[in-house]
């Protein structure tokens, strides 16, 4: 442990508290948007948008992805091209059905 | 020399230091013993799943005749007059799939293989989290315990088949939430199981050990862990939501508008059956990967020993299998092709099941030509290993018909499915997984097994393994279904393949017997079988057999941390004085 | 016997084995998750009319309760910053105050929960009320579980610090890598039960 390390740390800390702070507004941004009579798709886009910026934040800074190993890139790569999968193909193979289509 | 100094002084440590009987048999944190554990549970659950598909077999050849010896140990409730009854032919059905997948098959090829194998062979000294490896044996020693008291649960055990759908699973007897229950323990062990491999095998290997010089069967435990790891949560999030609609009253899987016998189900309804169809697929077939890499693996170690010859394309066993793993996340609803799919989506999962078929045959074909030109040794192991390929092929090439929608819709759930899947995972994995306990029981034991007995084994099994699941295909093929409480005998299209159940119900009792020579073997040669003289047994190159003594030292396996100068097949090594190169020889030895 | 890269670094992969083991058990945790909000969208593309969260839910308790996920979330990354820092008093305070975020919004959530109880709204009514108790069900067993280790190291587990500060410094990190991403999940639930 070098103090170049240590130092490094404190640089952390700012960064910290300012993304804590967007992520303080950003909540209240979404809660205030929410009030507005969008249609529900532009309304799910805009929340959605919202949290991903939210997570992205808390992933890269809280956790620290910034600066992480190419191992777990590579790891949530994978792990992202599946929830997309999983998220995505059930869905595919309800909108195309044969028969009642209210009922997947 | 400072290391091998305090290897020594480690090895005294030990020596001296003597650990109580539990620490060191019940709860141990020592690979090797764990994976003892996992072996011998696993084969306990793999013979008690096989006595429930003996029992069935009766009801199969002999519907309505009471069974004989047993029929009458049994409760009322399960066979009353000794007759089988149906509720309880379905629950040794559905038991039947479930021991021997999750309870069988898969702890056995990873839990006990993996978990004895993997640290040995990439020269690490246990695995990364020792503990959490101790936890994940006895979380899965407790799912099977649930699922074994199920059968005394009122109603009896789950009885709604392995794939427990809904709604039918959601509204059947208590069996099933015990079976919910059992599942998410098992997948709760798979889970740490996995973690806990992938990061031994990414961080724990020796100096030397590069990714292209592991051992196969390593890379198979590699993309098997990957699997589990990211295809079991959906199952245990559809197990989360059937819980719920079972024990909280929603309606997950209950559509709007349920009649069960007669009577509107008073539920809130609006739920989707067919969710938890592609959820349980998700994982179920990926888990016909985590059934069969493992396999492929051990076959891959035992021919390139026996064939005293490097494997044929490594590389390409090791991209195919990556490729395999991940296409296996993107076919399952070939499961599903009956369930009203719409022409687009069955078109990209027929391709997908297409594309995935060609890694597969990559292997099996590696594995084939692996034994071109090689002076092969006819071990029990080697012919374990020789039966796997043309039975998986077998198995392999039923499957194609599957794939496609438009031969699936007359297969589907007929007896043909039953002898496609059986093929690849009885006399392809179980046998597989044969040749890996005659391969590594030695490294476990010091001692050699049988091999008089063992060849009796072989030529048992793969026989009466054949007289069971062949007549499956003509059964499927006149249409038979699956799950007929008397295997098709009230129907009129049954009748002229009927007489093939007493054939496969006797092949399965033959198999019981054939199995003798195996439990004796194993048994005597623990006490009695031929030693070990120098730890490599087999002369081979892996490092489990050319740098650790057998059995391997408890806590730490190596006595040094070996060093691994080349790849794991140098069987053809003129310069090395025994004509082989192990993994840890240097160069000039 | 003791195995390799338990505190340190494998130079070749850059990590320590608990980093990666942690960063592979939250992966599983967005394939439990994906499968739940992918079950989500399907009952919700399919059912004929779906109810507004805001209509049924507080929304100011839940904003409330996002405020109080990531104060918690920031504490959490100072306490192990403090750690790196080597100021293990500062490291107390914070990972003191994350634990009482922790529980002020279990303790909101208990009043949500009942007050829905208290309207007699439960899972069974809707496929709404269902995906709700189930999705926010599960995030709460996630929250005490990540609360039993944090206090563990808040309380018995920091003797370590004494012993092995930079494996302590480690448990911490990975407990926080966990706490994080429960947070991440409720930045996500937040608008999808509640807003929309």
């Amino acid at each position: 442990m070098s103090d170049s390390h240590t130092h490094d740390v404190s640089k952390h800390v700012r960064s910290y508290v300012l993304v804590f702070a967007a992520l303080a507004v950003l909540t209240i941004v979404t809660v205030w948007v929410a009030s507005f009579e969008f249609t529900v798709g532009a309304a799910v886009a805009v929340a959605l948008i919202i949290a991903t910026f939210k997570g992205s934040l808390v992933a890269s800074f809280f956790m620290h992805l910034v600066s992480e190993k190419k191992a777990i890139y590579w790891l949530l790569a994978l792990t992202a091209i599946f929830f997309v999968v999983l998220i995505f193909l059930p869905l595919g193979a309800m909108l195309d059905h044969q028969g009642t289509p209210n009922v997947p | 020399m400072s290391h091998s100094a305090d290897a020594v002084s480690h090895a005294d440590a030990h020596a001296h230091h003597e650990e109580s009987f539990w620490r060191k048999y019940v709860f141990s944190i020592d690979h090797k013993v764990i994976g003892i554990q996992y072996a011998i549970t696993s084969l306990l659950f793999l013979f008690f799943g096989f006595c429930l598909m003996m029992l069935m077999r009766w009801q199969l050849a002999f519907p309505y005749e009471p069974i004989p010896l047993i029929g009458s140990l049994l409760s009322e409730s399960m066979a009353p007059g000794g007759i089988m009854s149906p509720e309880f032919y379905n629950s040794l059905g559905a038991m039947h799939g479930t021991i021997m997948v999750f309870l069988g098959v898969v702890p056995l090829a990873v839990g006990a293989f993996g978990n004895f194998v993997v640290p040995l062979q990439i020269g690490a000294p246990d695995m990364a989290f020792p503990k959490l490896n101790m936890s994940s044996y006895w979380v899965y020693a407790a799912g099977g315990v649930v699922m074994l008291a199920s059968f005394f649960a009122p109603g009896g055990a789950a009885n709604s088949g392995w794939t427990s759908y809904p709604p039918l699973s959601d509204i059947a007897t208590t069996g099933q939430t015990m079976w919910l229950l059992g599942m998410v323990l098992l997948i709760t062990s798979s889970l740490l199981g996995s973690v806990n491999f992938i990061v031994t095998i990414i961080q724990l290997r020796a100096p030397g050990m590069t990714w292209m010089r592991l051992p196969f069967f390593v890379w198979a435990q590699l993309v098997t862990a990957f699997l589990l790891l990211l295809a079991f949560p959906p199952l245990e999030a559809a197990g989360v939501l059937q819980l719920m609609d079972r024990l909280a009253g929603t309606s997950f899987f209950l559509p709007t508008g349920l009649v069960v016998s007669g009577e509107a189900l008073s539920v809130s309804g609006g739920g989707s059956p067919l969710l938890w169809q592609h959820l349980f697929w998700f994982l179920a077939h990926p888990e016909v990967y985590v059934l069969i890499l493992p396999a492929m693996g051990i076959v891959a170690e035992i021919i390139a020993n026996n064939t005293r010859r490097p494997l044929f394309g490594y590389r390409s066993l090791v991209f195919s299998t990556i490729f395999l793993g991940f296409m296996s996340f993107i076919v399952w609803a070939h499961h599903m092709f009956l369930t009203g799919m719409g022409t687009s989506i069955s078109t990209f999962f027929q391709t997908t099941t297409m594309i995935i078929s060609v890694p597969s045959v990559v292997i099996l074909s590696a594995l084939f030509l692996s034994l071109w030109g090689g002076s092969i040794r006819f071990t029990t192991p080697m012919l374990f290993a020789l039966g796997f390929l043309p039975m998986f092929g077998i198995g392999g090439l039923t499957g194609l018909p599957l794939g496609l929608s438009a031969t699936d819709i007359p297969l589907h759930d007929t007896y043909y499915v039953i002898g496609h899947f059986h093929y690849v995972v009885a006399p392809g994995t179980i046998l597989a997984l044969f040749a890996g306990i005659y391969y590594w029981f030695p490294k476990a034991t010091g001692r050699k097994m049988n091999d008089r007995l063992g060849k009796l084994h072989f030529w048992g099994t793969i026989t009466f393994m054949n007289v069971i699941f062949m007549p499956m295909f003509i059964q499927g093929l006149a249409g038979v279904s699956r799950r007929l409480y008397d295997g098709g005998a009230q129907y009129a299209h049954a009748a002229p393949v009927l007489e093939w159940n007493v054939v496969m119900s006797i092949g399965a009792w033959a198999l019981a017997i054939a199995q003798i020579p195996f439990f004796i073997n194993f048994f005597r040669s623990m006490f009695k079988g031929e030693k070990v003289k120098d730890g490599n047994t087999w002369e081979a190159t892996t490092l489990e057999w050319s740098a650790a003594p057998s059995p391997p030292i408890a806590h730490g396996n190596f006595e040094t941390v070996p060093s691994v100068y080349r790849g794991p097949y140098e069987y053809s090594a003129p310069g090395f004085p025994q004509g082989y190169a192990p993994q840890n020889a240097p160069e000039k030895a | 016997m003791d195995i390799p890269y338990t505190v340190d670094a494998r130079p070749d992969t850059g990590m320590y084995n608990a980093k990666l083991g942690i960063w592979l058990f939250l992966a599983s945790e967005v394939m439990l998750f994906g499968a739940l909000f992918s079950s989500y969208i399907l009952l919700r593309v399919a059912a004929p009319e779906w109810p507004r969260g805001a209509s049924i839910l507080s929304v100011p308790l839940a904003t409330l309760n996002t405020m109080l996920l990531i104060s918690s979330s920031v504490t959490m990354v100072m306490s192990w910053a403090s750690l790196k820092m080597k100021k293990f008093g500062a490291y107390r305070v914070y990972l003191g105050l994350t634990l009482l975020f922790g529980l002020g919004f279990l303790i909101v959530k208990s009043f949500e929960y009942g007050a829905k109880f208290s309207h007699h709204l439960y899972p069974g009514d809707s496929t709404f009320m269902a995906i709700y108790f189930t999705l926010t069900g599960l995030h709460v067993l996630h929250v005490l579980g990540g609360m039993i280790v944090n206090a563990y190291l808040w309380g018995p587990g920091a003797k370590m610090w004494k012993t092995a500060p930079e494996q302590f410094t480690n448990r911490v990190e990975v407990a926080g890598l966990y706490w994080h991403f429960v947070d991440l999940v409720w930045i996500f639930l937040f608008p999808v039960l509640y807003l929309l």
